[in-house]
């Protein structure tokens, strides 16, 4: 499929922006369903859907709201299918419940959420990182979900691929957090060869359906994700938001199967921290001064620490490229010799709380926060680090 | 017309581990359950390729107690949902329970659109005038000065009506009942099942504990008189108005039925002229 | 053969009401739910019409029908 998909693209290599990008890698990664509502500036991502899955035998249909959108997308996955929308903030908000319902029932869907100045309707075509929080907290009760961001439109790409993988490997919903910027800036991007696609599908049952038990965990390759069956399959599973035993039904009363189901459902995903969380760094090995950076941001604040290492500054740069769930353990490790930590935002400082946690008071931590829609001068994070 | 005996719905339909079920004393979501699943019976439908979609409610629990694949959503998006799994795969028969709240409430959107798109499911509605699950609140059917807990004065909002909504908008099957009318809604649920696009049943059904309490309706037999009395099948009535008479009863009886191509037919054919 | 699963029988007695036949009166004795279930009095008048069976909302009551086995 991935190959029907680079010849039907015609070339590998395009200049494209990062909407479409985020179309491409969900070809590539077998995406055949999608569900949304247009939104700036996440609507070209709904018209590059609407253009290819008719071509691919998958299905493409604008909702009536983004809560349907999200809603047609997890019935589309009960099916086994893979399944995506995409929408900004207002959009997000809307979705809230359903991403609640997605942890819940362990349903894999991919959510593009091309960020906009908030909050409300806020400003429609303005970059913005203001979603941060809301990714990992938007919906209510304790949970996990994986949120990606990318800093260019061939990672998009890229990471649309990576975001199906984890989505149908820990059966989790996973948000690709663009912004303004990316999405509608254009860069060349040079499809994978087919060889070197890696294109994860949810495992599905192991036994037969007098045994299955929609539930029960052990069987797939990490050990605390339940298999799946999907409907039609002739298994007969019954899918519930309402805590759920392992047959899948409800029991709503008890404590135990309530901790139990909602502790495996973090732990599916933290457990494999090591395995989930990419990130990137530079110049750590005597970094006094830390720059941490993710998504569109990360390209001026590189700029500046090099900028700055040339003026003989010991700074360092991470980029998170996985920003939910944080590594903790991971950050303090390569946290643990700087003086000062500089975190650039485009919000009024979201990531810079749990890198405050991490470092507790040993570390001074600076929040470099910049809203309106203009992304970071190098400049400005120079001069930031120059402070130090 | 011959019925079957329950062993056999009890046996092939039904999660026997599952009863017996948690509605109330004479709750008529039982009912409807079971005209649906006789409807399937008769029909042949094959329940490994069958999803039944249900939202939050009293209403919504009756997947939980039926062999098939099940999908319990969210309040109000029971057919955004089976939107998805039947356009995900059309291979499967989709059918909706969804309360009067449900559907024509915090999901009203939902039912509209998905008349408008003309997807291929079945929706049954169990309209008990009322929230039942959440303890007896007004919902958009509860009629005019009705008592709910939360219009303890009686309910000054107009009701609307989910079969004339259905038919405002397009669907090609609609067809009311109560629970009182167990063989018209039998035959109603197979002429659903077997329409092409979007098909609604709506089915009146008593909920004694709280619309039938709060408004000194009495227990489930005085409810289900209660429904016979004030509703007026579609054949009569429209001899009434012909006859230039007019009547405050609900019109029950089959609706609309016609013939009109669903999503999935004129998907397919452009998807195949693409080709 | 008319049986009446009493695990299931809510007492409603729709059953009760709407038997053509009135084979069923309500019984006089609390079943272990709690309810008074309907007690099969003149199963000899049942003609296996099943509305009873159909308008039992709680799948309670099964007559047996050799026909449709
Ligand atoms: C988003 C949301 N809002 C409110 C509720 C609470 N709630 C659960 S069921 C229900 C109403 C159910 O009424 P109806 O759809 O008529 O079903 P019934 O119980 O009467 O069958 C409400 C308000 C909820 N579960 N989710
Ligand atoms: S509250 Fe009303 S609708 Fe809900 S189970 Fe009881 S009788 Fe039925
Ligand atoms: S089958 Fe008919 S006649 Fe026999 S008990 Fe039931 S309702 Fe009465
Ligand atoms: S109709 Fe069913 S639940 Fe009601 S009394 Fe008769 S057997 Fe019991
Ligand atoms: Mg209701």
């Amino acid at each position: 499929m991935t190959n029907d998909v680079i010849r039907l693209l015609g070339r590998k290599d395009l200049f494209i922006q990062g909407d479409d990008a985020a179309v491409y890698g969900a070809l590539i990664a077998d995406c055949r369903f999608f569900a949304g509502y247009p939104i700036t500036p996440a609507t070209e991502v709904a018209e590059g859907m609407a253009l290819w899955m008719p071509k691919l035998g998958g299905v493409y249909v604008q909702m009536e709201d983004e809560i349907a959108s999200i809603a047609a997308v997890i019935g589309a996955s009960c099916t086994g299918v893979k399944s995506m929308t995409a929408t900004s903030g207002p959009g997000f908000s809307l979705m809230q419940e359903c991403i609640g319902y997605a942890c819940m029932a362990e349903i894999p869907c991919v959510i593009v959420n091309v960020q906009r100045g908030g909050p409300s309707t806020g400003q429609p075509t303005e970059a913005a990182q203001g979603d941060v929080m809301q990714a990992m907290w938007g919906t209510h009760g304790d949970h996990q979900i994986i949120a990606l961001a990318p800093k260019s439109v061939q990672e998009t790409l890229d990471l649309t691929i990576e975001a199906f993988n984890l989505s149908e490997d820990y059966r989790v919903p996973v948000i690709l957090l663009l912004d303004a910027e990316i999405g509608h800036m254009r860069e060349k991007v040079v499809l994978p060869e087919v060889v070197n696609v890696k294109v994860d599908e949810r495992v599905p049952a192991t036994i037969g359906p007098d045994k299955y038990r929609p539930y029960r965990t052990g069987f797939t390759r990490t050990s605390k994700v339940p298999e799946f069956a999907p409907f039609g399959s002739g298994y007969r599973t019954y899918v519930t938001g309402l805590t759920h035993d392992k047959r899948g039904f409800p029991v709503t009363t008890s404590a135990d199967v309530h901790e139990e189901l909602v502790r495996r459902l973090i732990e599916k995903v933290q457990d494999d921290m090591d395995v989930i969380w990419y990130h990137e760094d530079l110049f750590l090995d005597d970094a006094e001064i830390i720059v941490i950076s993710y998504g569109t941001t990360s390209r001026p604040a590189v700029s500046a620490v090099k900028m700055a290492r040339k003026s003989g500054i010991k700074v360092g740069h991470i980029r998170l490229i996985t920003i939910w769930p944080f590594h903790y353990e991971k950050m303090k490790e390569l946290l643990k010799n700087a003086h000062t930590i500089i975190v650039p935002e485009m919000n009024l400082g979201q990531m810079v709380h749990p890198i405050r946690e991490t470092v507790g008071k040993d570390i001074k931590v600076i929040s470099a926060p910049k809203i309106g829609g203009a992304i970071h001068t190098p400049y400005e994070i120079l001069k930031c680090i120059e402070e130090e | 017309m011959g019925f079957i005996s329950n062993d056999i719905i009890i046996e092939k339909y039904l999660r026997k581990d599952m009863l017996p079920t948690i509605f109330c004393t004479g709750c008529g979501i039982g009912s409807v359950m079971n005209y649906a699943l006789r409807a399937i019976h008769d029909l042949n439908i094959d329940m490994n390729e069958t999803v039944f979609v249900s939202g939050i409610g009293c209403s919504s629990r009756v997947p939980g107690y039926i062999y098939s694949d099940g999908l319990h959503s969210l309040h109000g998006r029971a057919i955004a949902y089976a939107t998805g799994v039947k356009l995900a795969n059309p291979k499967l028969k989709v059918i909706v329970f969804t309360g009067d709240g449900d559907c024509g409430a915090i999901g009203g959107n939902h039912f509209l659109h998905a008349i408008r798109r003309n997807v291929d499911i079945t929706v049954i509605s169990i309209n008990n005038f009322i929230y039942g699950m959440t303890g007896g609140q007004v919902a958009p059917t509860t009629p005019l000065n009705s008592k709910t807990t939360t219009t303890p004065y009686g309910n000054i909002e107009y009701p609307i009506d989910l079969s004339m909504m259905a038919k405002v908008i397009g669907a090609p099957y609609v067809a009311r009942w109560t629970t009182a009318h167990p063989v018209q809604c039998i035959s109603s649920i197979k002429k659903a099942l077997q329409k092409t696009g979007f098909s609604f049943v709506e089915v009146l059904a008593p909920c004694p504990t709280s619309y039938g309490r709060l408004n000194k309706m009495g227990n489930t037999l005085d409810m289900t008189k209660h429904f016979k009395e004030s509703t007026i099948n579609i054949k009569l009535y429209e001899k009434m108005l012909a006859d230039g008479k007019t009547t405050d009863k609900m019109v029950i009886g089959e609706l609309v039925d016609i013939e009109k191509e669903d999503f999935n037919t004129k998907y397919n054919k452009f998807c195949g002229e693409l080709k | 053969m008319i049986h009446v699963n009493t695990n299931y029988c809510k007492g409603c007695l729709l059953c009760v009401e709407y038997c053509p036949k009135k084979v069923y009166v309500k019984s006089e004795k609390l079943s272990k739910k709690g309810v008074f279930p309907p007690e099969v009095k003149f199963p000899e008048n049942c003609i296996k019409c099943h509305l009873c069976e159909l308008m039992c909302p709680d799948f309670a009551i099964i007559v047996e029908d050799k026909d449709d086995k």
